[in-house]
């Protein structure tokens, strides 16, 4: 496999599975405001932070406002990670590396781009909103779908699954840095605490599977738990990091960049779930975000062409 | 009644699918029935399903110039073209005969030069070539081969000859629309295929790769084949990854490639280095090396000139080829088949006038207003005037460019090319069309790609074909005639 199209591929994966976590992080949020009173709702602000937007977005927008907030993360053209942009980014990238890729998966991102692209008022709507953003997850998974059961499972594969793990992780971390700091500073036993726990995990799509694995009830400490440490969740930090492990064992000359992944995985088990609340847990987050992105440096470094 | 009752109205041009009554000519007949069987409005939404398979297939080529949406929508007719297989089979024949001859004389070009000793080509011509290249002197690709991949352009005449207008030498493109045209129409009109024999296309990139592995310099099972690109900006690379994909080998970019000190190409994997044996370039010869041509090509690959001329990587086509890729060249053909091959010309030329003598360019600027006056080294139909339709001044000119450089220019008669029934907003009109056939030769065999690309110049009295030019294309059927 050609270092360019490795490299192509791996960051193909990563738009797309951004397109993906931003839409669903946008949805829930939509949900969520809906439930929550004024006063006690946190507004559209934190989905800017999970991004870590703030600066950028300050430049272009006065306040926090639903349609501004809405705007910047769909379309606009001025945010490099918009769902738009990322759709357009995965569906030129596809387009370079077109002769490797299965025919109905560049069919497949073509579309949604093209038609993402055309309806940009979908998104900025209330009512034709949560459908439009649906639509987006829905093409996305059937573009994961198409290349796991069309696409040989060799190095292409392996590129394509850790860009998009890799993607995820970072996602999960910055969900749960940025929430935690919300709801921490909420009194005791606010009567909303609970659904923002709940719509935090709804927005890793982690909601149902929670239950199964956790219990009922639904507690801080339980979903900082789930969300890091669950080795059968596949939002997890902790599975993201064992897939990427097991994937990149079958490719050539990996040792390095194993041994980068196997010392995330142990920093990652070291901490207890317990010991992570304010300060700690954003320290940990600060660590956990600096060893993704040595994982993404090593591929950089000993695949992708230079 | 779609023909009917929009009255299809032939003009007096040659049309493919109708004679000078209106009557379906035989091999169209069924064709026009089925359409005729049809709603307007299942037309249209035959077109509307036909754009968006289009789109959402993503066939598209590129214009140059259009800011950031680098890539349109293939502009495509939904009404084929048709060629009966009798007619078709005479045109192969002289398509292989004309190849054969081009590589014939590619090679004696870059060697003894028998054909300039022997006086039938003048050797001012060959000086003054804007496209032979010295540093190709002397070299023998394998099995004596240059032009691997030859495009040439046919076009019918109002008197129902079929002749050939030029031939693309260098990296001649469209292939990929023949094939695509062809998934698009079944998608369209599923149910004609039930009734009609329609020639199967879709083989071309099972003979492409055979034709490309057989030019490996290293016997091997499974060589090395690539696509070099010159990368997603070039008008050309939806067909680059198009090929390369059906026939299952790495589209590289220059980046992508290092030649080393033994001389050999190789390719940048993540496994390191791997050889690379068969090169289907489809970047043009000066951009190719820098070492050897433009010092500043970025598209180019330093030292694959040294590993083509070591016999450690075929080249394809190979460097050089296009000295045949002349329009003055070209009005040599016939005699070059007789003197390589030793026959009649099967495929007849059209009539051209060479403007370097003197008593053809005579007649050329006195006949400006009938001709149409083409530079001999330009494509994508860039710089050529069409006498009828140009004004004085325009004529004057290009009688002044002639002037400057009479030995690169050629002129030919205005054809008349032949019509095929189109779809314009609601109504059926018929549109000026030419055909690119591919043809493809190892040095051991040689494969013609069934009938090739229609172009159809979508402006009504329009003769420009040129798809950056506001050409579309036709579906291509050659369909068995009924006894």
């Amino acid at each position: 496999m050609l270092s360019r199209v490795a490299e192509t591929l791996y960051w193909t994966a990563r738009y797309v599975e951004r397109a993906e976590n931003l839409a669903r992080l946008i949805n829930v949020n939509n949900l969520l405001m809906m439930d929550l009173p004024r006063g006690v709702s946190p507004g559209w602000a934190p989905l800017i932070d999970i991004i870590g937007h703030r600066e950028s977005f300050t430049q272009y927008y006065s306040d926090y406002s639903e349609k501004n907030v809405l705007k910047y993360l769909t379309v606009d053209s001025r945010n490099p990670s918009s769902i738009v942009n990322a759709l357009k980014l995965a569906r030129d990238n596809t387009r370079t590396v077109r002769e490797v890729v299965p025919r109905p998966v560049w069919e497949t991102i073509n579309n949604l781009y093209q038609t993402a692209k055309e309806k940009p008022n979908d998104f900025l709507s209330k009512r034709d909103r949560f459908a439009s953003l649906t639509h987006v997850i829905e093409g996305i998974q059937l573009f994961f779908g198409a290349l796991e059961s069309t696409l040989n499972h060799d190095a292409g594969y392996v590129f394509i699954r850790s860009g998009s793990l890799l993607e995820r992780a970072d996602m999960t971390s910055r969900i749960i840095d940025v929430r935690s700091a919300v709801l921490g500073s909420l009194t005791n036993d606010s009567p909303y605490e609970n659904l923002q726990w709940m719509s935090v995990l709804r927005s890793l799509s982690a909601y149902q599977m929670y239950r199964q694995q956790m219990g009922v009830k639904v507690t801080p400490q339980d979903v900082l738990e789930f969300m890091l440490h669950n080795p059968y969740f596949p939002r997890s930090v902790l599975f993201c990091l064992n897939q990427m492990r097991s994937l990149l064992i079958t490719i050539p000359n990996s040792p390095t960049m194993l041994e980068r992944i196997d010392h995330s995985i142990t920093e990652l088990n070291k901490v207890q779930s317990s010991d992570l609340q304010g300060a700690a847990l954003h320290k940990y987050i600060d660590e956990l975000q600096i060893d993704l992105a040595d994982i993404h440096n090593q591929f950089a470094e000993q695949y992708f062409l230079v | 009644m779609v023909l009917n009752r929009m009255q299809y109205d032939t003009k007096g041009f040659y049309d493919e699918l109708v004679d000078e009554n209106g009557t379906p000519r035989p091999h169209g007949k069924q064709l026009l029935d089925y359409l005729n069987g049809l709603s307007f409005d299942e037309i249209s939404s035959a077109r509307s399903a036909a754009e968006l398979a289009i789109k959402q297939m993503g066939i598209t080529f590129t214009v140059y110039g259009e800011g950031s949406s680098i890539d349109r929508a293939w502009p495509f007719d939904i009404i084929p073209r048709i060629i009966p297989k009798k007619e078709w089979l005479q045109v192969e024949d002289g398509l292989i005969q004309r190849t054969e001859a081009l590589n014939h004389f590619i090679h004696d070009l870059y060697h003894d030069q028998k054909i300039i000793k022997d006086g039938i080509f003048p050797r001012e011509l060959l000086e003054k070539s804007v496209n032979f290249r010295k540093q190709c002197v002397g070299i023998t690709p394998k099995n004596n081969i240059w032009a691997h991949i030859c495009g040439s352009d046919l076009v019918r005449n109002d008197d129902g000859t079929i002749y050939v207008l030029e031939d693309n030498l260098r990296v001649p493109s469209g292939v990929s629309y023949m094939l695509e045209n062809r998934s698009v129409i079944k998608r369209v009109f599923p149910e004609v295929f039930e009734n009609i024999d329609i020639l199967p296309v879709n083989d071309y990139p099972s003979q492409l790769f055979d034709m490309l592995a057989a030019m490996s310099p290293r016997p091997q099972d499974k060589p090395e084949v690539v696509v070099l690109t010159p990368g997603i900006f070039n008008s050309a690379y939806f067909e680059h990854c198009y090929l390369a994909q059906e026939m299952g080998c790495e589209l590289v970019e220059g980046r992508d490639l290092v030649v080393n000190d033994d001389d050999c190409v190789y390719m940048k994997t993540i496994n390191g280095l791997t050889r690379v044996d068969v090169i289907y370039r489809r970047i043009d010869d000066m951009f190719m090396d820098p070492e050897v041509f433009h010092k500043d090509s970025q598209l180019g690959v330093p030292g694959i000139m040294r590993a083509w001329r070591a016999g450690n990587v075929a080249l394809v086509n190979a460097p050089g080829a296009g000295v045949a890729d002349d329009k003055v060249v070209y009005t040599y053909v016939p005699e070059m088949i007789k003197y390589y091959l030793g026959e009649e010309m099967k495929l007849p030329n059209v009539e051209t006038y060479r403007c370097y003598e003197p008593s053809q360019l005579d007649y050329v600027i006195k006949n400006i207003d009938k001709l149409v006056v083409k530079p001999a080294n330009e494509s994508g139909g860039y710089g050529l005037l069409i006498g009828p339709k140009s004004t004085k001044k325009q004529q004057q000119e290009t009688i002044a460019q002639v002037k400057a450089d009479p030995r690169n220019w050629i002129a030919q008669p205005t054809l008349s090319l032949s019509t095929v029934p189109t779809l314009i907003d609601d109504k059926i009109e018929g549109r000026h069309v030419d055909l690119r056939p591919f043809i493809l030769s190892s040095g051991t065999s040689t494969y013609v790609t069934t009938g090739g690309l229609t172009r159809v110049a979508m402006v009504k009295g329009s003769l420009v074909v040129n798809s950056s030019q506001g050409g579309g294309s036709k579906d291509t059927w050659i369909v068995e005639e009924e006894a």
